[in-house]
């Protein structure tokens, strides 16, 4: 093509600005969100947006991690920490029957649990609500357990099922013939082999169930049992005016993940592709 | 399917083992189908039958009233408003996401040493949850006090500063500029895979034979890519069709529904009205909404499942 020479000088120009470009719209709501964490009520109000804080000054996230933030923590961790586990062991068990049992309606059977990645949760909130209200589990962490293993079982028994489906027959040949049942398969040769696809659920899930809102805002009421965002929108309804104050609590929660970002970032990036299944 | 184990016809098994085999398939779904049994097909039977009833949820006066909400919905216009706006959501995720991701990922191609990182950067939108952006954003678009029209003021289009939220004309484009925000790294990573899957030997032939590279993107990279569109249009819409979180953060579906959602909706006939049974029908045709929508697309592409 004769226009190579143009279409290069394009490229060497185009390809940084635009690389910058879309960099400076990520970071700029970082930004601002940031910056503002660091000023004074007053100075929200008083000075421009865009103006630098008067100090590098920790008084909102000192008020803030004094208050119940820390409870919000914590609960995040033990709900998102027992569902993934859970999430783990039940996908790994029915991805296990589906990739290497045979039995009737195994097809079928996989077809739908894989359709339920289709359904719109919010379909399930009603009835879910009722049922934990029925169950005695309203307002309590243990209320997402249920719905969040739930939710996330349909695209990790995908994942994990594509996965074990490539493991070598041979070795699980091999151990049966050393006299394995079933469950010694499972747990001494498909759950080891299968490290990779259960890190990839694990990420993809934790982070989902993580971030997750609206079963945590319907079965949860109080501090004392409520979730990370849930602490961003109770802050929020508390602080209308406080700008500064609700955006420290905006950086903190975002701050567990994103510290976990800078350790493993391909990691993460992969396991929330794993996520394109889902949207 | 050809990976199904092919057991050796062994007669030497003892019973015991025999019986376990059998019921083998049966202990290892059990956890997974009970529990989707309980959180996923019940309650998406139980809302059809709560979409019969008219209840506000409390009481034990719940009334049974067939299918008159369903008639309701049929002729609620706020219904088919909001399925129309998921419907715009739909359509504008996909026109603004897909070029723009699809332009980021040739830029990171062709970034060098510059790529990774800048990669990493995009990304974090991603990690950030709903509720976190809503907040966010609703102080970014903020009339008084909000950087963007700041921003707008400091570039000397003033003018343009809106009370993004709070206007019916602008609402639902500004929560749809957010979600495009957040997901356009998502597609562009997408489309990084499916051109680092481009095979280097074919490009390297193309250019030998005197192609420019502008050529093999548009003929050859391009098409490579196809599978990967559908994919990606595929989630955006089936995304879009039952989105809710940083709508109802941002504007709760105001102001006066301009940028209300099915879900948002729905939300708001069960826990702000207290009319539970219509909520139901709100969910219940809201999913038929979207099974129907999305049958028909995933009919379009059935490379769906084989993908990623």
């Amino acid at each position: 093509m004769a226009s190579s020479p143009v279409a290069r000088v394009t490229g060497r120009v185009a390809v940084p600005v635009l690389g910058l470009f879309w960099l400076a719209v990520t970071t700029v709501p970082f930004l601002f969100m940031v910056m503002t964490s660091f000023k004074s009520q007053q100075e929200s109000f008083s000075s421009s947006v865009w103006a630098l804080p008067e100090a590098l000054d920790f008084v909102n996230y000192e008020s803030v991690l004094n208050g119940p933030f820390l409870t919000y923590f914590k609960n995040s961790v033990m709900v998102v920490v027992i569902s993934v586990v859970l999430i783990m062991l039940i996908s790994a068990m029915a991805a296990f029957a589906f990739a290497r049992m045979r039995f009737r309606f195994n097809e079928a059977l996989f077809g739908l649990i894989v359709a339920g990645m289709i359904v719109p949760i919010h379909i399930t909130l009603v009835p879910i609500y009722l049922m934990t209200r029925q169950m005695g589990l309203y307002d309590s962490q243990f209320a997402l357990i249920g719905p969040y293993v739930a939710t996330s079982l349909p695209i990790s028994v995908f994942i994990l099922t594509e996965f074990m489906r490539q493991i070598p027959k041979e070795l699980e040949e091999a151990a049966r013939l050393d006299g394995c049942g079933p469950f010694a398969i499972f747990f001494k040769v498909f759950l080891p082999l299968s490290g990779p696809g259960l890190s990839t659920i694990a990420i993809y899930n934790g982070i989902m169930l993580w971030n997750e809102f609206i079963f945590a805002y319907v079965l949860t009421s109080s501090t004392g049992t409520r979730t990370l965002p849930l602490a961003i929108w109770d802050y929020q309804g508390q602080y209308t005016s406080n700008i500064p104050a609700i955006l420290t609590v905006v950086t903190l929660t975002s701050l567990p993940l994103v510290v976990a970002y800078a350790f493993g970032q391909e990691k993460i990036v992969k396991g929330m592709m794993a996520g394109s299944l889902k949207g | 399917m050809t990976d199904i184990t092919t057991r050796p016809a062994d007669g030497g098994a003892g019973g015991a083992t025999l019986s376990l085999r059998t019921f083998a398939p049966a202990i290892f779904l059990a956890p997974a189908v009970l529990l989707l049994a309980v959180y996923l097909l019940y309650p998406l039977v139980d809302s059809f039958r709560l979409s019969l009833l008219d209840w506000n949820g409390l009481g034990s006066d719940a009334r049974f009233v067939g299918l008159d909400n369903w008639k309701k919905l049929a002729s609620d216009t706020l219904f088919w408003e909001a399925a129309w706006n998921n419907i715009l959501l739909a359509v504008f995720s996909v026109v603004v996401q897909m070029p723009i991701a699809l332009i980021l990922a040739v830029v990171l191609d062709n970034a060098g040493k510059g790529s990774r990182i800048l990669k990493i950067l995009y990304f974090l939108p991603l990690l950030m949850s709903s509720v976190a952006l809503g907040v966010l954003f609703k102080y970014f678009y903020d009339v008084t006090f909000g950087p963007l029209n700041a921003l707008l003021d400091f570039v000397g289009l003033g003018y343009l500063a809106q009370d993004w939220l709070g206007d019916t004309r602008f609402s639902l484009g500004a929560v749809i500029a957010v979600v495009c925000w957040q997901y356009i790294p998502f597609y562009m990573v997408l489309f990084m895979a499916g051109l680092a899957s481009f095979p280097a030997e074919i490009s390297e032939a193309a250019k030998l034979d005197g192609a420019s590279e502008t050529t093999i993107f548009w003929k050859m990279k391009l098409p490579h890519l196809k599978g990967t569109m559908r994919t990606a249009i595929v989630l955006s819409v089936i995304g879009a069709l039952r989105y809710f979180d940083l709508i109802y953060v941002m504007t709760g579906g105001g102001p006066e529904g301009s940028s209300e959602l099915m879900a948002t909706y729905m939300y708001r006939n069960v826990f702000s009205s207290f009319q539970l049974g219509y909520g139901s029908t709100v969910a219940s045709g809201m999913f038929i909404v979207v099974i129907l929508i999305a049958s028909v697309l995933l009919r379009f592409s059935k490379r769906y499942e084989t993908e990623v």
